[in-house]
């Protein structure tokens, strides 16, 4: 487990090589190798949500995600939701609707609730609730995640009408 | 709930999106662990494995030979510095002895966190195992192990009531308990116990220090207050305050957890063995089991009632479990015994409650402070009681509501309450009659019931201040010390100086808490940032009115009694549009010209006594002036499961006397929230000792409420009663909105099963138990 292995990941859009050991995670790569701290790291064994990334259109959490099996995967993390500048429809609704207080896990359930979004365009409140269930939140209700997500779902239908 | 000042974008009223929410969502915002340094070390710290034991000796060669560590710390290399806000107690690291499994005994730092990892494994420690005592219960038994010998000779900060184990013995009363009894037409007397519940903010604690080449420190930390932070290093390691300088990071959420030291003491002294850079950031396992935890407690409480339903005696007796350290605990205590009236009126109270040492992690603040406790034996029985009057739980507690006016138990004036509003309000929200008259699941073996309790709670306590300067363009610069935990109140106190100076909040720049540059602020606890720091930004603000308007009556030449503050940011003549100068105009005028650069400030300690002597009569109280009183009445519909106990909250009013909504969103944030952390304290969340070791310390085991386990539906009903000295009326609403919820779950299940639950958390197990004993007597 400790051998050394050189991997390619598309991050966010950028190509980068990282050198892993056998046991290091996604979550490691992201945050200590590659300076992307936006991944959160809350309990470090899959509950809590927080690490939450896209992996290749999936929502997957990077700290039980051995790192050297993802070679060739394409990583999208918070980092990697607003372009050019302006705030992706997950990130406007969640700023909107007072969804995020300390935004410790603020980075992980956009990450859900985009991939959820993905797969349901307009999703009910059941859908959003079951959707983001493997995310914990400790200072909302969750209602107002679940607001926001909705608003999500209205923002990148707003977008897609105007393009 | 209507803006104050319809032409200020952003002040009192007004729900804009928080200050530092884009950086949130952009994922840039820097948590304690995001923060690194060149060089930077990586510690990591030992935890004792024995719930008591003296130490003997350590044996640290191997670990500091392991190539990479370049440092390895035990009792040895502390002085005997203790620390504690009440009876100073705990030293940095264990010394002499370890009290809890979990302890920190030795800590290392090195290269990387494997290499300081594994040098942890190196280290050997031989312990002398003492009898552990596992309860509070074993603490108070008469041939109990003394958990700290050295109890008398601690410092205390007020007339401390401590022996043997117990920690802190309060006592209060008013009238004459005693001789009320024969007065009461229904008597009733029960037991109910609170579990310990974990803070769990999704961001564990951490700590990043750093000394520079003078000897001089800088500390980084997840914190609720900066100012603590400082106290409590420099307490333990007899430095002078003027030797290290505290700073926080973004925080990634703390519910009490992160208001007194954690691993602070030990990363600063790390920082000044090695020279260089050191962090360390706990995982959840490290935090479950070093940190800090909700209180467990046993309540014994006898209230007697008039047949009409009006309260007429009260008698309490509170064992707490402090844990191993003192931290908050006589506080927390202190408080428990006010609160333990609840917000009624009863004319004959007497509250008695001991907080004991067992060889558990420390107790401490948790959101609530020890009024959970309390409230849910109290609500819980009243409602007890209404069933056995045949009175409405609603009808039987607008009876006994205090009102603006009354005294809180021990005699401080109730300036103003909202409670029967609340109550009002809610019961309208809910449909209550209707319901509670006619509640039926549509489901087969299910029963819904509708529960109500109600709360005060205080928003206040200790010193505060802020400084607002104007820069030379005239926008406007607030600095509080107060730490944002997640709550908003970057946000509140900008909309606050932005109201109070009439210009737009994103004008408004604030600094974010540094010991070297804030002024004094006890912390982020006690639901008082709203209400305490926000008196002290209006009084800043006030003197920066001042100064601009002085300035103004000379580049006017008018008299300053003729001149208001014009939104916008500009002065003008009373009476005259137009004629006006802009704080643009006037910053330059006092920068250059006359008078030099304004900046106001304001300090303030919370002063109203909390015990009148003329009413009450007290024994071994922590605080003499705790904080104006928010309440709160919170309905909940309820389903129970007949076949497996289970319960699940279908619908839920939170109805808030909060004073004033500064910014109602974050408000019904704060309810909403609040809410959902009762839940998970009132259903399910729960730590367990397995022979002083805690058998959940992970989230795999510990639950906390996830978005299934939770109603969408959380009605936030806002009620506004102004407190006359808060901050455009405002009072606090962090905990008065958590307090009340246990109680109200308990009520909504007597209602839907007719169980009595008198333990938490109130688990399916426990249900289904109590359905099976009800069946069992009905059978019988």
């Amino acid at each position: 487990m400790n051998s050394k292995q050189i991997i390619s990941l598309e991050v966010n859009g950028d190509k980068r090589d990282v050198t892993v050991l056998g046991t290091e995670t996604l979550l490691t790569v992201l945050r200590d190798q590659l300076g992307l701290t936006g991944t959160k790291r809350g309990c470090n064994q899959g509950v809590c949500g927080a690490c939450t990334i896209m992996v290749d259109g999936f929502a997957v959490r990077s700290c039980l995600s051995i790192a050297g099996f993802f070679d060739g995967a394409n990583l999208i993390t918070v980092e990697g939701l607003a372009k050019n500048r302006v705030l992706s429809p997950v990130q406007q609704a969640f700023a909107e609707k007072g969804a995020v207080q300390c935004g410790f896990c603020t980075s992980g359930m956009m990450l859900a609730a985009n991939a959820l979004l993905e797969k349901k365009s307009n999703p009910t409140i059941e859908e959003i609730k079951e959707g983001i269930s493997g995310n914990l939140c400790r200072c909302s209700g969750y209602k107002k995640i679940i607001d926001a997500v909705q608003e999500a779902a209205r923002l990148i239908e707003a977008r897609a009408g105007v393009s | 709930m209507n803006k104050m000042t319809p032409e200020i974008v952003g002040g009192v009223g007004d729900s804009p999106r928080k200050v530092e929410t884009t950086e949130k969502v952009l994922g840039r915002a820097k948590y304690i662990d995001d923060l690194y340094r060149p060089n930077m070390l990586h510690g990591a710290i030992l935890p004792s494995p024995h719930a008591h034991a003296k130490i003997i000796s350590y044996s640290v060669e191997a670990a500091r030979a392991l190539p990479g560590v370049k440092c390895v710390i035990t009792g040895d290399d502390f002085g005997d510095d203790f620390m504690g806000p009440f009876i100073k107690d705990e030293g940095a690291i264990a010394k002499g002895k370890v009290r809890y499994i979990g302890e920190p005994v030795c800590a290392v730092a090195a290269t990387t966190k494997k290499i300081a990892k594994t040098a942890l494994g190196l280290i050997e420690v031989e312990y002398e195992v003492l009898a552990p005592v596992l309860s509070m219960v074993e603490a108070i038994a008469g041939d109990a192990p003394i958990i700290h010998e050295g109890l008398e000779s601690y410092t205390k900060i007020f007339e401390a009531v401590s022996y043997d184990n117990v920690m802190s013995e309060t006592t209060l009363s008013e009238g004459d308990v005693d001789n009320a009894w024969s007065d009461c037409d229904l008597i009733v007397e029960n037991v109910y116990e609170t579990q310990a519940q974990n803070h769990m903010p999704i961001e564990t604690c951490g700590a990043l220090a750093e000394e520079d080449g003078n000897g001089r420190i800088e500390l980084w930390s997840a914190n609720q207050s900066v100012f603590r932070v400082q106290a409590n290093v420099c307490e333990t390691l007899g430095l002078p305050m003027s030797k290290l300088r505290c700073l926080t990071p973004t925080i990634g959420g703390g519910f009490g957890n992160k208001m007194e030291a954690h691993v602070q003491p030990i990363v600063v002294k790390l920082a000044m063995e090695t020279g260089l850079p050191v962090k360390i950031v706990l995982s959840r396992e490290e935090d479950f089991e070093m940190i800090r935890a909700r209180h467990p407690f046993r309540i014994w409480i006898k209230t007697g009632v008039k047949s009409d339903g009006s309260f007429v005696a009260r008698d309490v007796n509170i064992l707490m479990d402090g844990g191993a350290f003192s931290d908050d605990s006589p506080g927390v205590l202190g408080f428990a015994v006010l609160c333990s009236r609840g917000p009624y009126r009863i004319p004959n109270m007497r509250s008695f409650g001991r907080v004991v040492y067992t060889n558990h992690l420390r107790f401490a603040a948790f959101r609530g402070f020890g009024n959970p406790q309390v409230n849910f034996a109290s609500e819980a029985q009243i409602d007890e009681i209404a069933n056995k009057l045949g009175m409405d739980p609603i009808e039987i507690r607008q009876k006994n509501a205090i009102e603006a006016g009354d005294t809180w138990f021990g005699g401080q004036i109730i300036e103003s309450s909202g409670l029967k509003e609340c109550l009002e309000k809610a019961k309208l929200a809910s449909n209550w009659d209707a319901k509670r008259n006619n509640i039926k699941s549509d489901r087969n073996y299910k029963r819904r019931g509708l529960g109500i309790a109600v709360c005060g709670h205080i928003s206040g306590l200790l010193g505060t201040g802020a400084i607002i300067r104007l820069l030379e363009d005239g926008t406007v610069a607030l600095n509080t010390g107060a730490t944002d935990i997640g709550q908003g109140s970057d946000t509140v106190l900008s909309q606050m100086a932005a109201e109070a100076l009439k210009v737009p909040l994103e004008n408004i720049s604030l600094a974010q808490p540094d010991t070297d540059g804030s002024p004094f602020n006890w912390g982020t606890t006690a639901s008082r940032v709203t209400y305490t720091t926000g008196r002290a930004v209006v009084g800043a603000a006030k003197e920066v009115e001042d100064q601009v308007k002085k300035a103004a009556s000379q580049m006017l030449e008018c008299s300053e009694d003729d001149l208001e503050l014009v939104p916008g940011g500009k002065v003008g003549l009373k009476g005259v549009p137009g004629h006006e100068v802009s704080f643009f105009d006037i910053s330059k005028f006092t920068h250059w010209g006359v008078g030099g650069p304004i900046v106001g400030s304001h300090t303030l300690v919370y002063e109203n006594p909390s015990i009148d002597p003329k009413r009450a009569v007290a024994s071994g109280t922590p605080f003499s002036n705790i904080g104006a009183y928010a309440f709160n009445a919170t309905v909940v519909e309820v389903e129970v499961d007949e076949r497996t106990g289970s319960c699940e909250v279908l619908e839920v009013w939170s109805a808030t006397d909060v004073g004033r909504a500064i910014n109602p969103a974050l408000v019904e944030g704060q309810l909403e929230g609040g809410f959902v952390q009762g839940l998970g304290y009132a259903l399910f969340e729960e730590m367990i000792w397995d022979n002083g070791r805690l058998a959940n310390p992970n989230l795999m085991d510990y639950k906390v409420p996830g978005s299934m386990d939770v109603p969408y539906d959380i009605h936030s009903i806002i009620v506004e009663h102004p407190e006359p000295d808060g901050p455009f009326g405002a009072k606090g609403v962090g905990e008065v909105c958590i307090v009340a919820v246990p109680g109200s779950i308990a009520n909504a299940i007597l209602h839907a099963a007719d169980v009595k639950m008198r333990k938490l958390p109130m688990s399916s197990e426990r249900v289904f138990d109590a359905l099976r004993d009800k069946e069992e007597n009905n059978a019988t």
